[in-house]
């Protein structure tokens, strides 16, 4: 479990140096090229650890509002940690620690008076696998918005015809919204969770290797539905290949054993890395 | 959004669920207190020495339990001596041989066992066994040790066979396929690889058929006669016997309450309380190797 | 001997161990059957016991299992829930919920004479609720309960991490995720384990001896400080306290408890086959 927001002492638990990181931090963002004004989620100087063991490496990035950001790098570069870490599903797992700010319009969302669960339906996630929960097409979708307390019918069925629709899922299921959710083929089960994210009408959308599982058609439905998002969702997306990144990225930030090496805007980091080790990943010549 | 009422209703059936939890705890050491609290003040009104004598006549102050706690053991140990055999090979039979069918047939037969009330054990054993073993034995009675070991196996059974069988089931497939690589036959595999492996879990397997054995009442008072003798001769197997439960279960309804018998009695319960708090710390430790679980919660 | 005759010859010899082990079982079952049927038809199930029991029928130690064992599961249900639940969904790896499964393996193997004697000391005397189903109510629960704990915290923790996970993702609180998606999943599994604890608790004589089991009553309880009959009690005092007891009256009580208990094993097996088909997981 995470302990206390203040960054002091959680930098001896660490064993890190608090001065050294201030210092980096200016640098990082001038190394990335550009400071984004007013971004959707700042993320400042964040270090993590599972049982002591650092999975990331004090991170310094901004998030911009309605646009694709990218997560790319190698297995174990903490992708996904750090995706877990913007809507705090990360405090469910025991024996961690965390230094650092991650800040969602500028609040600091691991602040003592943070309502989690209001925060989590701010930030939806979308995990690798499709994870349909046991029942009906259109009980997973309504699941969040009954769970906020949402009650009348109408309201319900709006709800659930915009999120199915945004999911581009709406023509496939709209005659079968009442048959099991596991009855879907992957890629339908897949928008079907970005649909059951998109019912809590966030702001954020994160996503992690949400089309892994996918065959090509699927995978472009997904990005598809990704395109039309990012008119007015911030997304960020942990692709499951280089081309899919270069595809899809509006910003790319590249993760290697836990360090944030280059973040970019555009494709720039596609086209011209400044960093060997970028350049050797996105040209594939890396294990 | 998440109403007031529906925090507080969530915060109290969280701290109901956790007072539950916890509880059990508290249901254990109850138990334990109220056993102590009827039974230790016998220790002051009977000296030690009595307990120890072989001699268990309550209506004449004379408390000898060593026949009681001789008697559960001897029981026990043969009711185990012939559960271990059979309940591991079957064990064995069910989750490395048995066919499909075959398994689909064993498996509810044994959890019916299980469910099979001691007193209707008792009863059978009475009606049935004994009159049998007297006629083999051309004993006076086939209400004997023996008798009562038998039922008693046959009621560990059920828990050794699943035990045992979850530990088979916990040897990776990779062991299997290894011992069979080599050129092994199935059967030298499941003997010199996978039951080995397994040894542990049978192990816990025997341990809690053991505890099992040794706290069951009804139908060891039914069929093992209840004669407060030493078992002592290789002759007991085929005489009359008496265990500590049986004993508590026999004589508590006629004792007065507060009395010194009543008290030896519940000094008795305290002795198999312990006894069976051993043994089932020790099949535990296994258990609690096998719980762990990492990652979300 | 070449190393196939040998596997042959052990694999029979297993199968002779199985054939060991279950054929006593069908001997019981189908002996008490047989030799019980004879017994059994209305008078028997629905008439008081007369003549010292050597006639009439077993209708007060029936009702009085009935009874029991409703009581026994008003307790330990939510008891036994709530403390999976806590277990499975709230506990995390501590000394408390090490020390807490700790106990329950330690109530699992306390032997049932014992929960007699506690019975006794605790809610008979102490209480005060004199020899009573309340009493014996209250006894095979806390009896029951580890069965009814680790079985349903077996059934929660089947269900998948990720349903929680997602519902959590899903703003949903702790609570909210095990009311909506890992009880109703469980639930199954759940409802097995207490029947199968339930039928422990109707087939037990040791802890209703001193606690609620009345010798001969030939009327029904009035209320829950009343003694009553109950069915194994029953069988154990017309088979070995009662001289020239009449064994059709015998075998047909014991076929009536084996009854009882076996279909309510058959239900338990039933629930559980039909939805670990149906489950989507
Ligand atoms: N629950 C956990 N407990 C302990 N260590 C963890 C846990 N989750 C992740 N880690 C470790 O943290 C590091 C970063 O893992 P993370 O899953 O964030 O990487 P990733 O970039 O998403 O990798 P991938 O591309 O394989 O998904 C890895 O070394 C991993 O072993
Ligand atoms: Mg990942």
């Amino acid at each position: 479990m995470r302990g206390d927001t203040k960054s002091g002492k959680r930098n001896t638990e660490l064993g890190i140096r608090n001065t050294e990181s201030e210092e980096r931090k200016t640098e990082n963002v001038m190394m990335s090229g550009e400071m984004v004004l007013n971004p959707k989620i700042r993320i400042e100087n964040v270090s993590y650890a599972y049982n002591g063991v650092l999975a990331l490496k004090d991170i310094t990035l901004d998030v911009p509002a309605c646009a694709i950001t990218v997560f790319l790098g190698p297995a174990g570069g903490g992708k996904t940690t750090l995706l877990r870490l913007i809507n705090r599903l990360n405090d469910l797992v025991e024996n961690t620690q965390m230094r650092g700010r991650i800040l969602l319009d500028g609040q600091d969302i691991y602040a003592p008076e943070v309502d989690v669960p209001s925060l989590r339906r701010r930030v939806g996630m979308v995990f690798a696998l499709p994870l349909p929960l046991p029942g009906t097409i259109r009980e997973n979708v309504l699941y969040g918005p009954k769970l906020a307390g949402i009650k009348e019918r109408t309201r319900l069925e709006e709800i659930l015809v915009r999120s199915l629709q945004q999911a581009a899922l709406w023509d496939e299921v709209k005659d079968r919204l009442d048959d099991p959710a596991n009855r879907l083929s992957g890629g339908q089960q897949q928008r079907l969770c970005i649909a059951r994210s998109l019912a809590l009408e966030p702001e954020v959308l994160l996503l992690d290797e949400p089309t892994s599982g996918l065959d090509p058609i699927s995978t472009a439905k997904v990005e598809e539905s990704l395109y039309q998002l990012k008119r007015s969702y911030t997304i960020v997306l942990v692709p499951h290949s280089v081309q899919q990144a270069a595809r899809v990225a509006d910003y790319a930030a590249f993760f290697l054993m836990g360090e944030l090496v280059e973040h970019q805007p555009g494709k720039a980091l596609f086209t011209a890395p400044r960093d060997k080790r970028t350049e050797d990943y996105v040209t594939g010549r890396f294990g | 959004m998440h109403d007031t009422r529906g925090r507080w209703m969530e915060f109290a059936i969280e701290a109901l669920i956790r007072v539950l939890g916890i509880s059990t705890i508290g249901i254990v050491l109850l138990i334990f207190a109220f056993l102590l609290r009827e039974g230790l003040p016998v220790f002051f009104q009977v000296p030690l020495t009595n307990f120890l004598d072989v001699r268990w006549y309550p209506t004449f102050g004379m408390f000898g339990a060593l026949p009681l706690l001789l008697g559960s053991a001897f029981v026990t140990f043969t009711a185990i001596a012939i559960a271990l055999p059979l309940g591991v090979a079957t064990a064995v039979f069910v989750r490395e041989v048995a066919p499909n069918w075959a398994r689909e047939i064993l498996k509810p037969l044994i959890e019916v066992l299980a469910g099979i009330p001691s007193v209707v054990l008792g009863f059978f054993g009475m009606t049935f066994i004994a009159p049998r073993v007297r006629e083999i034995l051309g004993a006076p009675t086939g209400l004997t040790a023996f008798t009562g070991a038998l039922v008693l196996a046959y009621m560990s059974l059920p828990t050794i066979i699943s035990v045992a069988e979850d530990a088979l089931d916990a040897v990776p497939k990779s062991y299997r396929d290894a011992g069979l690589a080599i050129g092994a036959t199935q059967w030298q595999t499941i003997w010199r690889v996978v039951v080995p492996a397994a040894r542990s879990g049978i192990v816990t397997a025997v341990m809690l058929g053991m505890g099992r054995a040794i706290g069951e009442t009804m139908a060891v008072m039914m069929v093992t006669g209840n004669a407060a003798r030493m078992p002592l001769t290789l002759d007991s197997f085929f005489r009359p016997v008496r265990t500590m439960t049986a004993t508590i279960a026999a004589e508590m309804g006629e004792v007065a309450k507060g009395s010194v018998h009543y008290r030896a009695l519940f000094a008795i319960g305290i002795l198999l309380f312990v006894v069976t708090f051993f043994i089932n710390l020790t099949a535990a430790r296994a258990i609690f190797t096998k719980r762990r679980r990492g990652g979300l919660r | 001997m070449s190393r196939q005759q040998v596997q042959r010859i052990g694999f029979a010899l297993l199968a002779l161990a199985a054939i060991t082990v279950v054929l006593p079982i069908l001997l019981v079952i189908g002996n008490i059957v047989v030799r019980g049927l004879a017994a059994i038809n209305w008078e028997f199930l629905t008439a008081m016991p007369k003549n010292g029991m050597k006639a009439g029928g077993i209708f007060p130690a029936l009702v009085g299992t009935l009874l029991l064992t409703l009581g026994t599961a008003v307790v330990c249900i939510p008891m036994g829930v709530g403390g999976a639940i806590y277990l499975s969904e709230y506990a995390r790896d501590t000394w408390l919920t090490r020390a807490i499964r700790l106990a329950i393996v330690n109530l699992a193997g306390i032997p049932s004479i014992v929960y007699g004697l506690f019975g006794l000391g605790l809610f008979v005397l102490f209480l005060q609720f004199g020899t009573s189903i309340l009493a014996g109510s209250l006894t095979l629960a806390i009896m029951t309960l580890p069965v009814i704990i680790s079985t349903s915290e077996e059934a929660l923790r089947a269900v998948p991490m990720e349903f929680r996970t997602v519902s959590f993702s899903l703003g949903g609180t702790r609570w909210q995720g095990i009311r909506n998606i890992v009880l109703p999943q469980a639930l199954p599994g759940i409802i097995t384990g207490i029947i199968l604890g339930l039928l422990r608790a109707a087939g037990e004589t040791a802890p209703i001896l001193f606690t609620v089991a009345a010798f001969y009553l030939p009327r029904l309880p009035r209320s829950p400080f009343d003694q009553t009959m109950a069915l194994p009690y029953h069988l154990y005092v017309i088979s070995t306290q009662v001289p020239g007891m009449p064994e059709h009256i015998q075998y047909g009580t014991a076929l009536v408890l084996l009854a009882v208990v076996l279909s309510m094993n058959l239900v338990a097996t039933l629930i559980r086959s039909y939805f670990r088909r149906r489950r989507q997981w």
